[in-house]
């Protein structure tokens, strides 16, 4: 092989201008040419301990596909990332590989880590671009699973038993295959359209999808294994949103950040004149500091916004966002109020005249300055108020993202399946729940978390469902 | 896609179909609802439950043409297709232990009472109802509710049919009289249902409330459907679709509750102008 090439820095993402974007759903991020990409791939050192891997949930093997690049083969660079990933295009955008992958690059000790995400994309919308043939489909082995939710760990579930001849039918509650990635991550971030390839790819491999069942109302899962499945999982995503128990929570122009997306992304209210209605304009305060409240504070500012604050009780370390997706905002003009908690939402009303149509819309959010003291049981430290520190934002808009609370709907409607505390599906390591031949992954075991976590889990999990059918069909 | 099996005109904004969704058609219970788009492009509405055929699969649904979804779901003729239709969803309507139940319903909301006040008929309860409308030409189902009610009565806003009035004043009658249900259960705009829960509490009379919030998942994801209960002086947020629809009426914001339903009226009033040109257009 060819030298490896040895400038410290990645070759960088090209960009949208903020100046333009800020008011476009378009993709952020342009993705590498075919010359950057080959540059990038050369200053992999194919190491032969390859810490990347160790640093992916779904064990991708990186230095292979990136040497395929080098050689100029992109669609085995993509054939080998498919081993892995049923999900390519997708993993490529929104993993937050500076925690994963990268971070454990050799690369990065002296400079920047090689840039496995840009890679990995490139070579996923390389293969989209060219290739139409449809993926072969498997020989069946006669067994058949049903995995509930189209998210990612449904999908990769999916994906990875089909490839191994299961039958498998996904249960989708919503209308549109593809989970949070469909109602939760903005357009600007991951297009719909690579989303509905990725599921497309699934189908051609033999996997059913069902829409408008929700598993738990419309069919109960003891009832999927009266319909003969030999197998459930669970990825059912996260729930019902937390709010703060403020006042003035109730008041118009105060969403969950679910909410606010799911009408802009899923539901198409970005377009001009939508079907679903959506509060844009004006001034917008997100209340939360993780990638859902970046994602709904910049399309909050894509809708039309003149100010959108991000409003967080810690600072800028703490913040748990990814850096990219934090630097995005900021360049697009998103104002951080860090150090700054809610403490009430304030409502217009006038006092002469209750018809006034402005009665019971937002006007303020009051917020009291934080400081940091000890370090709490996370291990960071914990935000305290300064007294007396009170102030007012001016605002139409309070979008508030501080995470969700499991579904009941499932656990409700099935006896024996156990949660802990806050309401999470109890799995072993295999992923399988406390129902024999029931596994679970994602959301709606971990609660709020990343798309590729739960991809792993829907990995694992099919692994465990493979082992326990084979094990079964021959004993 | 699923097909329209029958369509009827009940009242002229007021229309019954039957939509072939065999799954929802074998679970769906009295007080749950289902989500509809029309068409591909198209909004998720809920609408509650108005009967099923498990037999032939259908799932019985009443509208009133409010708003642009519901205008075009009002051009869809028998044998033709809607998009998506997707349920039961929410808790159906608690009838354990209920033997004497006053039934009161406003307007469309009789379509969701209907299937309740048959369902308390059909486990051997004492059925009153009382249904109000605004005039006579605005009436549905009577019929249907003088099947499976033991004492019927009619109400007008303007005298034109039944007795005149709101549906508060025989409910307080009865109440006055010494009637003891054991429940009363009440669907209609907010305003009548906050009514009907002041009317009761002078008796004590629990008083469930069906809540129609503004919706768009309906499956515990959005939290758009919240509601505000006051619980021992403490104010709790719930969702109506799925701890609801059905509340109990003493905990209900019904003031924030009517003006979260107003939160889109000027977007909602401009698409209905615009999906009625259309309609218009396609005339």
């Amino acid at each position: 092989m060819a030298r490896p090439n040895m400038r410290p820095d990645k070759n960088p993402m090209p960009t949208q201008d903020p100046a333009v974007r800020a008011h476009n759903f378009d993709e952020v991020a342009t993705g590498y040419t075919y010359e950057a990409a080959l540059d990038e791939a050369a200053r992999c050192l194919n190491c032969k301990n390859m810490p990347c891997v160790s640093g992916c949930p779904v064990n991708i093997q990186i230095p292979a596909f990136i040497a395929r690049i080098r050689e100029g083969d992109c669609e085995g660079a993509y054939r080998i990332i498919s081993e892995s990933s049923s999900l390519p295009a997708v993993c490529g955008r929104v993993c937050p590989q500076e925690s994963q992958c990268e971070m454990k690059c050799v690369r990065g000790i002296k400079g920047e880590p090689v840039g496995i995400g840009r890679l990995e994309r490139f070579v996923a919308d390389r293969h989209n671009e060219g290739s139409t043939a449809p993926a072969g489909r498997p020989e069946p082995n006669g067994h058949k699973v049903a995995v509930v939710g189209s998210g990612p760990s449904g999908l990769t579930c999916a994906g990875d038993l089909a490839r191994k001849g299961y039958a498998v039918t996904v249960f989708e509650a919503l209308h549109t295959p593809g989970g949070v990635l469909v109602y939760g991550i903005p357009e600007f971030r991951l297009p719909k359209a690579i989303v509905a390839r990725e599921t497309e790819t699934l189908r051609q491999l033999g996997v059913e999808i069902r829409t408008n069942v929700i598993i738990g109302k419309t069919l109960t899962v003891d009832e999927l294994f009266e319909l003969g499945y030999e197998a459930v999982f669970i990825g059912s995503g996260a729930g019902l949103p937390n709010f703060m128990n403020i006042p003035g929570e109730g008041l118009n122009g105060v969403y969950s950040a679910n909410e606010f997306l799911t009408r802009s992304n899923l539901m198409k209210a970005y377009l001009d004149d939508p079907v679903t209605p959506i509060m844009k304009g004006g001034r917008v305060a997100v209340v939360g500091g993780g990638n859902v409240a970046m994602d709904a504070a910049r399309t909050a500012l894509r809708l039309g916004a003149e100010k959108v604050y991000i409003v967080y009780r810690r600072s800028m370390e703490e913040l748990p966002a990814r850096r990219e997706e934090v630097e995005h905002a900021e360049e697009e003009g998103i104002d951080f109020r860090l150090l700054c908690n809610p403490v009430e939402i304030l409502g217009y009303r006038n006092p002469d005249d209750p018809r006034d149509p402005k009665n019971g819309f937002v006007t303020a959010l009051r917020c009291v300055r934080m400081e940091l003291g000890e370090p709490d049981q996370s291990g960071r430290r914990r935000p305290v108020p300064v007294e007396g520190s009170e102030f007012e934002l001016a605002v139409d808009t309070v979008i508030m993202a501080i995470g969700t609370s499991p579904n009941p709907l499932i656990k409700s409607t099935t006896q024996g399946l156990e949660v802990n505390r806050r309401g999470g599906i109890i799995v072993d390591e295999d992923g399988l729940t406390t129902r024999p031949a029931v596994y679970a992954g994602g959301d709606a075991v971990t609660g709020s978390a990343t798309v590729i976590s739960a991809m792993g889990a829907g990995k694992t999990a099919a692994a465990a469902i493979d082992r326990a059918l084979s094990a079964k069909a021959e004993g | 896609m699923y097909r329209i099996a029958s369509k009827k005109v009940l009242n002229p904004t007021v229309t019954q179909m039957e939509i072939e969704a065999p799954l929802v058609a074998a679970k769906a219970k009295p007080g749950q609802f289902i989500i509809l788009r029309v068409d591909g492009d198209g909004e998720r509405i809920p609408l509650t439950v108005a009967g099923t055929d498990p037999a032939r699969g259908t799932v019985k649904i009443i509208f009133q043409i409010v708003g642009a979804t519901t205008g075009l779901l009002n051009t869809k003729r028998e044998g033709e297709f809607i998009e998506d239709f997707a349920g039961p969803l929410g808790v159906p309507t608690h009838t354990e232990g209920i033997s004497k139940v006053c039934i009161v319903g406003g307007g469309v909301g009789c379509a969701i009472a209907m299937p309740v006040a048959e369902e308390f008929h059909r486990l051997g309860a004492e059925v009153t109802s009382i249904i109000g409308f605004r005039s006579r030409d605005l009436l549905i189902l009577e019929d249907e509710f003088k099947a499976c009610s033991d004492r019927l009565t009619v109400m007008t806003d303007d005298g034109s049919y039944g007795r005149k009035g709101n549906v508060t004043v025989p409910l307080k009658e009865l109440l006055e009289a010494g009637e003891r249900f054991d429940t009363i259960i009440t669907i209609g705009p907010l305003i009548m249902m906050k009514f009907v829960v002041a009317a009761a509490r002078p008796y004590g009379v629990p008083v469930t409330v069906s809540m129609n919030p503004i919706m768009i998942d309906g499956t515990g994801m959005c939290g758009g459907c919240r509601i505000t209960l006051l619980r021992d002086g403490r104010r709790e947020t719930a969702f109506a679709c799925v701890d609801g629809p059905d509340f109990n009426g003493y905990e209900i914001d019904f003031d924030e509750a009517m003006t979260r339903g107003r939160m889109y009226a000027e977007q909602e009033r401009r698409a209905r102008e615009r999906a009625c040109n259309l309609f218009k257009e396609a005339d």
